[in-house]
């Protein structure tokens, strides 16, 4: 199985392209031509780090790499360049290749090969001989990133058998270097539907414009895009049929924001990690995911929640971790465990937050998630970020950042609502996980990921 | 983080009288009964949680731009509301 056999309605007809900031390459554009100098023969058997500038360099370079390729590396959009020298020996790397010929010809490893999309070239022919290892890192919530090993087939587990709906074109806030962006890049490539790519010098607004003009119908993007795209004023230019939330905790704040301002789109939300693969997609409008998902069944993906995290079985499971010194990826069993703490309420489990980003106040954890999830339901509150503040007596306590929904500030309204935010999240939490201080800003920063910029992470 | 030196009227308030106030407005936002503030009342009587205790720590922190127990010399760890009081009254700023 190959990306460019796979990629039959693409490559045959006129209809899916890439959109990026300036321009828009149909996918059909490789059947005559390489973006490799010498055509993609140069690659069979390589170890290929793809090191670009451009989402769209690496997207096509993906698409001719697959079945030629003995190993790709994707590399993420904000990896330093001084980290190339030793992830090529980590990767026994033959060859850099990349969109910029002066950001490569400074990079201190064995080959670099500048490519370029659009160049003309003989006329390829493509042969597919090899499974492609695909080389994901992680964004690295936990400091270093995590090589991680794929397949083709892996990384289109999850959609490859499912039917696309006819007229579908895709938006989304992520990068196609990493794993969600990736999903939905294959989706697009292999369905022959057109993808327009997001761009970090874009404003959302901006980027909604440009997803109106080329009318999507499917636009994904995590939780903190969303409320970026709520907070833009612009929401209403683009009118999705169908709208995904993944990467973080989809609240159920987020759920109904989105479904008062696209009545008639799905919402749906899935989870997704780059080791796990896709566990669930879930459109019924309520946050977390049925108890029912986690019955022991023949299907697939098999979630399981033990020791209070969610575990995932799947034909979408990464193979393995290429760094040396890291842990297996699965248990005996083939389950990855995520990480991520889920609590059973009323047949749902809901997503409680990162093992790692635990706030331990006097001996009592709090996931910052949780206080979010209380915080954002707040009608004053637009999103949120809840940290620790050193403390000598408990060790830490909870303190939270939060951006105001200036719109919906009614005549009467407290000028400092952070009192009232308080009490309300009295209302509904124990005393340790209440935020004893507030702190009204403007933007909370986003990582890379599109994630919230967690100070811990 | 967020380390203020004393403004607006708290200027012309003594550290205690802060200290004081901070005491009061915590317990009732933490829903505490607080016994009256007296030298010599002893801070495992005075009704608060630790959790009050590390919010009036963080709160003097911000208003009085101190946290004497995190300064470079130990401390004797306060036992009495007097002690606790004398901490921020010796250790301005």
């Amino acid at each position: 199985m190959w990306l460019w056999g796979l990629m039959g309605a693409s490559v045959s007809g006129p209809t899916g392209a890439l959109h990026d900031i300036d321009a828009a390459m149909p996918f059909a554009g490789l059947r005559d031509r390489s973006c490799f100098p010498s055509g993609p023969d140069e690659m069979r058997g390589r170890n290929v780090i793809v090191f670009t500038r451009r989402q769209a360099t690496t997207a096509f370079a993906l698409m001719e790499l697959d079945g030629v390729a003995r190993r790709v590396v994707i590399c993420p959009p904000d990896m330093d360049a001084k980290l190339l020298p030793g992830l090529a020996a980590l990767v026994q790397a033959d060859i850099v290749v990349g969109d910029d010929s002066h950001l490569l010809s400074a990079i201190d490893v064995r080959r670099t090969l500048a490519v370029s999309l659009g160049r003309d070239s003989r006329p390829v022919q493509r042969i597919c001989s090899q499974t492609t290892e695909w080389i994901l890192l992680t964004s690295g919530t936990t400091g270093t990133p995590k090589l991680v090993q794929h397949t083709l087939e892996s990384l289109t587990s999850a959609f490859r058998r499912s039917p696309v709906r006819p007229g579908t074109k895709w938006g989304t806030f992520y990068d196609i270097r990493r794993y969600g962006g990736l999903q939905i890049l294959l989706r697009s490539a292999i369905a022959g539907t057109s993808l327009v790519l997001s761009n970090p010098q874009e404003s959302s607004g901006a980027f909604l414009e440009r997803l109106a003009s080329a009318g999507v119908t499917h636009v994904s993007g995590t939780p903190s895009h969303w409320r970026n795209v709520l907070m833009s004023g612009a929401a209403a230019l683009i009118k999705p049929c169908y709208v995904r939330l993944s990467g973080e905790i989809a609240d159920q704040s987020i759920l109904d924001h989105l479904r008062a301002a696209y009545p008639d789109a799905v919402i749906a939300h899935a989870f997704a990690s780059t080791e796990a693969g896709v566990a669930f997609e879930v459109d019924d409008g309520a946050a977390g995911f049925p108890v029912a998902l986690c019955t022991p069944s023949e299907a697939n993906p098999e979630l399981k929640v033990a020791e209070g995290t969610l575990r995932i079985r799947s034909d979408g499971n990464a193979e393995r971790y290429l760094n040396q010194d890291s842990p297996p990826l699965c248990d005996a069993d083939g389950f990855v465990d995520t990480g991520d703490r889920v609590e059973l309420h009323a047949g749902r489990y809901c997503f409680r937050g990162r093992m790692g980003g635990v706030i331990n106040v006097g001996g009592l954890k709090v996931f910052p998630e949780e206080v979010e999830s209380v915080l954002n339901a707040h009608p004053r509150v637009r999103m949120s970020l809840v940290k620790a503040r050193r403390s000598p007596i408990t060790g830490a306590i909870v303190t939270a950042d939060i951006v105001l929904a200036d719109a919906v500030r009614r005549p009467g309204d407290a000028e400092d609502p952070t009192g009232e935010i308080i009490e309300f999240c009295r209302s509904s939490l124990p005393p340790h996980k209440v935020p004893t201080l507030l702190r009204i800003v403007t933007t909370l920063a986003m990582s890379d990921a599109g994630k919230l910029a967690r100070p811990d992470a | 983080m967020g380390r203020q030196k004393n403004k607006g009227g708290l200027a012309t308030m003594s550290n205690r009288k802060i200290v004081v106030s901070t005491f009061e407005e915590v317990a009732t936002a933490q829903e505490r009964r607080l016994s009256p503030l007296t030298d010599d009342l002893k801070l495992l009587d005075s009704g608060l949680d630790s959790l009050s205790f590390a919010i009036i720590v963080a709160r003097l922190e911000d208003s009085l731009g101190m946290d004497p127990f995190n300064a470079d010399e130990a401390i004797d760890f306060p036992v009495t509301f007097g002690e606790f009081a004398r901490l921020y009254e010796t250790r301005c700023p």
